[in-house]
């Protein structure tokens, strides 16, 4: 009933949202739930910005229902270095990915559910969506103490959060996602969203903190897809239409022409890393060398994710001056990326006379820049 | 005075007329021009003559439009600029995207409701913009008559620029004022064209399509067109008495017009590093030396052992005997893996074998070395070569994997090529390129053709301290620990 996939939905599927694009209003037209095969955060991103660009929603508003392997999601205008552990993300292999909503950050995995409701910008209304949501909850266990705020997020108990909102608005249309978390892994959750970095200053969009709770916590009988089932059953209810989710394939060209251009696009560097605004870090951190510590203080100022200003400023002639302000120039209009610096910082090495002593120091140098990164 | 002579004289032929005219309402300026124009035939002078009337007619300055911030829906009053894509002085179009702004979680991408260019920002980054105030000044061609009434301080319920288009203009098609003023200087009905844009709207390629049909010649590229497709052939015309009697000429060869720009970029990150390292390369003489080797024999051991390489949990490729062979030989010539210092008055003979290994990541090339070969097992080197390779190819190689390297081997041959002329990584003295490995025909000692595994080595060392006899008999040992690996055995401590 909930899951069928078969090469008559995708053919359904592409009739209908082709036939928007030529612009005739088909009788049979009504809304869609339409759910992703895949678990790939930036192919499900770019089946958004797809739906956004090219179907017609005059007459018909699509649900989007989606979930993801291991990833954290940042807002349009954040800084991924304020939002996340970058370290540790590398470390786990998962997923940075910035989307084209504002909003904060949120890690996402199998045990979270995401909804994204897509109307025409008139129709853009994210209380009548959070609602429908809770109703669903509500419907399908009604002792669940589940409410929304003012902020647009979905509390449980009053006090957990268990769904954040975010929104994008176009020229014609608008969607409004949020996610719901069912059975994610909390412990990985807290320690990705913890940003280790310091001495950031910027205007990016700040995350607000807040404590989450899984529903699967509340009662365990709860699963993702019954919790997709119910949001899906009372959106076909609302919008009188058959209880019936379309799944499609976020790599199929055919269905979706030009998704794959747009799923690359969400993976490059510029998009995920270069969209960050403008920020500073202003740090001082210690190296601990035999037996002395050393102070070092650094100063960059980072735009479009590259270095524009740099300064270290090190304890006299502990490293050779020259090599140091060499450093200091390779480092402009480079990235703010950890194999990058490693890259330039190692080559700078070869130019110098084979001294281990030297290549001791310029190591742990090194190692302590990238770790700012 | 002679200038006026000389005009009449030459307008003989064009009829006196039309250059008396001329005479009379030229300014010294345009006598020049007219002098040649003079020489064309009417139906040019015609054309001229108007386009100068055009022109003095014309306003030279637009009329400058505040496009004001429409309603971003519930309720919301303020939002903050987040990002501009354009800036002071960029031409638009009509939904182009001009900036990112945000309220409250929702990010909304504002598009053009003109077509012009724009000549004021109103707000700088994060700052706190106003439903209903003025977000940019937008210059538009006083030719295009815009209406200022389009300006739209409250939403009606229809706030969508078509539908006030339809209202204006009367028509029931969607076209930019750009596109409806082509139309309109061609004498196209609109509602003859076939849209092909959003919602069926017409786009300004459709107006030249349906010209280009009507009067059978390719019109000048829009600035946006790349290259031009050739004619239609004359039987998907409309039959229209019109167009047979009209002669069609046969496209013979169009020039095709790229508008494709160069793109120039600064160099930065792993190009930088490559200039650096070149650069202080093309201080070492190099010579080369290259040979070709016979690997069957490895070949076939490489097959016994992968299996249990891969119980072990390593995946072994040819690399690890290349390395441990070519330790091997560096200790029977140690002087392949020195360093010479920068006056060139020492040679430091370096204990440690720390053999580099070139790799191709997603960023470029990267020479990540294991340390010590001389101490490690073929295992081992394959084990620690699975660890720099999925470090590599995540990006997260240390400063410890990438410095201290005394001698690198770079397999090219994974992606290609025979022989190579490879160039030494300072303050390295030698290194070795190898190709790919190639099925040939060669005869074994009985005279007899079989089948043999054929890979070559190019070889480039640093003239100054290495010789070409070193080199030679370098290569030679590793070539024979490698032709007949149970010899490794012999020499393996």
């Amino acid at each position: 009933m909930v899951l069928q996939s078969s090469l008559k939905n995708c053919l359904q599927l592409s009739c209908i949202l082709r036939t928007p694009k030529a612009g005739f209003r088909s009788t049979t037209c009504g809304s869609l739930i339409i759910q992703s095969i895949s678990n790939d955060v930036y192919q499900n991103l770019a089946v958004e910005d797809w739906i956004h660009d090219h179907v017609n929603l005059e007459n018909r508003q699509v649900l989007f229902l989606w979930r993801n392997s291991p990833a954290v999601v940042i807002g349009r205008h954040q800084n991924p270095w304020q939002e996340c552990n970058l370290r540790l993300l590398r470390q786990k292999s998962i997923k940075l990915a910035r989307r084209r909503s504002g909003g904060g950050t949120v890690y996402h995995d199998l045990g979270n559910i995401n909804l994204t409701f897509f109307t025409t910008r008139k129709k853009y209304e994210r209380m009548e969506n959070l609602k429908l949501v809770v109703k669903a909850l509500k419907a399908l266990r009604p002792q669940l103490d589940v409410h929304v705020t003012d902020r647009y997020d979905i509390l449980l108990d009053r006090q957990y959060k268990i769904s954040g909102t975010a929104a994008k608005l176009g020229r014609t249309t608008a969607y409004h996602h949020c996610t719901l978390l069912c059975n994610a892994d909390k412990f990985v959750l807290s320690s990705v969203l913890k940003s280790p970095y310091k001495g950031l200053k910027s205007n990016a969009t700040p995350s607000v903190p807040a404590s989450v709770k899984n529903l699967f916590e509340e009662d365990p009988s709860l699963t993702c897809e019954l919790l997709l089932d119910a949001i899906a059953e009372e959106y076909a209810t609302q919008h009188h239409i058959d209880h019936h989710i379309t799944l499609i394939n976020p790599a199929d060209e055919t269905v979706l022409p030009g998704i794959n251009n747009k799923t690359k696009e969400l993976q490059t560097w510029e998009w995920v890393y270069g969209k960050t605004p403008k920020f500073s870090v202003s740090t001082c951190f210690n190296m601990v060398y035999k037996d002395s510590v050393l102070d070092v203080k650094v100063d960059m100022d980072v735009k479009h994710g590259r270095i524009e200003v740099c300064n270290i400023d090190l304890p006299e002639q502990w490293l050779p001056p020259a090599l140091c302000s060499e450093l200091v120039k390779s480092l402009v209009g480079s990235k703010f990326c950890p194999n990058e610096t490693t890259m330039l910082a190692t080559t700078l090495l070869r130019m110098c006379p084979q001294d281990d002593e030297l290549h001791n120091r310029w190591n742990l140098l090194c190692e302590n820049m990238v770790m700012l990164m | 005075m002679a200038a006026v002579t000389a005009a009449r004289s030459s307008c003989r032929a064009a009829g006196r007329l039309v250059c008396i005219h001329r005479v009379r309402s030229c300014s010294s300026i345009r006598f020049i021009k007219s002098k040649y124009v003079c020489v064309f035939d009417k139906s040019a002078l015609k054309f001229s003559h108007q386009q100068r009337l055009f022109r003095t007619s014309a306003v030279s300055c637009g009329q400058i439009v505040q496009f004001k911030l429409s309603d971003i829906g519930e309720g919301i009053t303020e939002v903050t600029v987040k990002e501009w894509y354009i800036k002071e002085g960029d031409s638009v179009s009509q939904f182009d995207s001009i900036c990112e702004v945000q309220s409250d979680k929702a990010s909304v991408t504002i598009t053009s409701r003109y077509d012009g260019i724009i000549r004021k920002l109103h707000y700088n980054l994060d700052e706190i913009a106003y439903v209903g105030k003025p977000l940019v000044d937008i210059e538009i061609d006083a030719s295009k008559g815009v209406a200022p009434e389009e300006d739209v301080v409250e939403t009606p319920p229809m706030s969508h620029e078509e539908h006030t288009h339809q209202e204006i203009k009367g028509h029931k098609t969607l076209a930019t004022p750009a596109v409806r003023r082509l139309a309109m200087e061609n004498n196209i009905k609109l509602s003859e064209v076939v849209g092909t844009g959003k919602d069926n709207r017409i786009l300004k390629e459709d107006i030249l399509n349906y010209l280009a049909k009507q009067t059978g010649a390719i019109l000048p590229p829009s600035p946006k067109a790349e290259i031009i497709p050739p004619l239609p052939k004359s039987e998907t015309l409309p039959a229209a008495p019109k167009d047979k009697a009209r002669k069609i000429p046969v496209p013979v060869s169009r020039p095709i017009v790229f508008s494709g720009k160069d793109k120039t970029e600064p160099v930065t990150g792993f190009h930088k590093a490559m200039v650096k390292t070149m650069s202080a390369a093309l201080k070492i003489p190099h010579f080369g030396y290259c040979d070709e080797i016979d690997l069957t024999q490895l070949v076939q051991l490489r097959e016994e052992l992968k299996p249990l390489a891969q119980i072990r949990g390593v995946k072994l490729s040819f690399m690890p005997f290349f390395i441990k062979a070519a330790s091997l030989g560096l200790l029977q010539y140690p002087i392949l893996n020195a360093s010479l210092d920068e006056s060139c008055q020492n040679i430091t003979y370096k204990a440690s074998h720390n053999i580099g290994v070139a790799m191709d990541t997603e960023q470029g090339l990267i020479v990540p070395n294991v340390k010590n070969v001389q101490v490690l097992s073929v295992f081992e080197i394959a084990s620690e070569l699975n660890r720099l390779q999925s470090l590599g190819s995540a990006g997260q190689l240390g400063t410890n994997d990438l410095t201290g390297g005394t001698f690198t081997l770079s397999n090219i041959g994974t992606i290609g090529g025979t022989y190579t002329k490879p160039v030494i990584l300072p303050p390295e003295v030698a290194i070795g390129a190898l190709g790919k490995i190639q099925v040939l025909p060669r005869f074994n000692g009985k005279g007899e053709v079989f089948k043999a595994q054929i890979m070559n080595v190019s070889w480039s060392a640093d003239h100054r301290i290495i010789d070409g006899a070193t080199m030679a008999r370098f290569s030679n040992l590793w070539k024979s620990y490698l032709e007949n690996p149970a010899s490794m055995l012999l020499d393996l401590k």
